[in-house]
């Protein structure tokens, strides 16, 4: 049976992991490759690199850091931030990332989701997109973009929709109401997107304890869920979201020998 | 050279480079025919649509080179990609294939509200015991991502099935060639030791 997956977000800032990391042993604090490793080591399933800084120089330094990833780490991961051409999504795919994670630049320019499933295969190509909760759109739920910051006109449920027909493969929905809130993910949002599609749906933003991992996999329809702070400081780790999962009978890949 | 990988332009080349490097086997990625024939073992990796990357295959002489090289009795791993156009034809873009095994790449049925690709972690079932998926656990998972799956017309060429709604072959084999439609190079641990396998094995 599928696995339901846990996918650990890193953000990166000049090469940096920039969410402040309590640490245990000798890893140094805030290498987004010792930490890929240690997630990798301790069962992610996956793994989403957004590069915060996403300037020129910055993506330099970001591709070095996908090589050194993908040279140690045998799981997928997705990299965004930034990402504005086809050129830009090669770079990234081609120093060892699976999948390119777009967002404000796909509603900018929507085609990019076409012209980058064309050329690379939808399978790399995923949406990222954040939603807040609007009564004034007919889903109920707005698109915003530049990190939050700036409404645009567009629902929601039809963005997702029109995404996908353009050739995401997959769509990683965040909740800009529930971000950061540690309160549990957006269920409502993410059960109306992901039974709408017909593509893969993680759910991002609100995670503070297993307890919600389980809810948006069952209430939400989830596909996958991403955990960024419940895991980073330390108060959960990921074979112990994994044990409290698969006790409730949720299927997750907790031999990952 | 020990490991030869074929270079057809299908994608995920990278991935299966750093599988080895961290192996530490030496490897050759290749469009050469010269090479491809005659390698000690033969990877053919890929993501991507069947007839483009039949269109590579021939126009850069590799078909008859990997048929030379599968008639030399050494050992051949196909991924994803690689699973499906060793078979006769693909239903993706209706696409004539190698051949190599009788069957066809079949796409999975949408109407079953299956969500498409089929993209994440399963377990597989192995049939037999094969020495590609010797050691591995009855509970291991490999990284899938496809929405075709090879459907060989010959059931005893299946060496383990998954589980997606339907029951389809995960891994598939003759004599000296096996092809996984999951990826070992993304299926951590347990895909690294199936790697190893591959390198042990004397078929």
């Amino acid at each position: 049976m599928l696995q339901k997956r846990i996918v650990v977000c890193l953000d990166v800032r000049d090469g940096r992991v920039t969410k402040g990391v309590r640490f245990k042993n000798n890893v140094e604090i805030g290498d987004p490759v010792a930490l890929a490793r240690q997630y990798y080591e301790t069962g992610a399933d996956e793994l989403v690199f957004y590069d915060i800084t996403a300037s020129a120089e910055g993506r330099g330094i970001m591709i070095e850091v996908v090589r050194q990833v993908a040279a140690q780490i045998f799981i997928p991961f997705s990299v965004g931030g930034g990402l504005a051409s086809l050129e830009d999504m090669r770079a990234v795919l081609l120093a060892g990332a699976e999948k390119v994670s777009l967002n404000s630049q796909a509603v900018k320019n929507p085609a990019i989701l076409r012209e980058g499933a064309a050329r690379f295969g939808r399978q790399c190509i995923v949406l990222g997109m954040d939603a807040l909760a609007d009564e004034a759109m007919p889903s109920g739920y707005r698109v915003v973009i530049n990190g939050g910051r700036t409404p645009t006109d567009l629902d929601a449920l039809d963005w997702a929709r029109q995404a996908v027909s353009l050739g995401a493969g997959e769509i990683v929905l965040n909740s800009i109401d529930a971000d950061g809130t540690r309160e549990g993910y957006e269920c409502r949002l993410t059960g109306m997107i992901s039974r709408a599609v017909s593509v893969p749906v993680v759910a991002s933003g609100g995670a503070g304890k297993p307890e919600h991992l389980l809810e948006v996999f069952q209430e939400g329809s989830a596909d996958a869920a991403l955990v960024a702070s419940m895991v980073h400081y330390g108060d959960y780790t990921v074979p112990g979201i994994k044990a409290f999962l698969a006790e409730q009978g949720v299927p997750v890949r907790e031999n990952i020998g | 050279m020990s490991v030869v990988i074929v270079d057809y332009d299908a994608g995920n080349l990278r991935s299966v480079e750093s599988a080895f490097s961290y192996l530490q086997e030496p490897f050759r990625v290749t469009r050469e025919p010269d090479d491809v024939r005659g390698a000690d073992r033969l990877v053919l990796p890929g993501v991507g649509d069947a007839r483009a990357a039949m269109g590579v295959l021939e126009e850069r002489g590799l078909v008859s080179a990997i048929r030379e090289f599968l008639a030399r009795g050494n050992p051949f791993l196909g991924i994803c990609l690689g699973s499906q156009i060793i078979l006769d034809r693909s239903d993706e873009s209706g696409a004539s294939c190698l051949g190599i095994l009788e069957g066809t790449a079949t796409a999975f049925d949408p109407g079953q509200g299956l969500k498409i690709p089929h993209m994440g972690w399963n377990t597989i079932t192995p049939r037999g015991d094969h020495p590609l998926l010797r050691d591995l656990s009855r509970e291991s998972s490999f990284y899938f991502v496809h929405s075709f799956f090879p459907n060989p017309r010959d059931p005893g060429d299946v060496l383990a099935w998954c589980d997606y709604g339907v029951s389809f072959a995960a891994v598939v084999g003759r004599g000296n060639l096996a092809a996984t439609q999951f990826h070992p190079e993304k299926s951590g641990e347990a895909g690294l030791r199936l790697l190893r396998n591959f390198l042990g094995w004397k078929p």
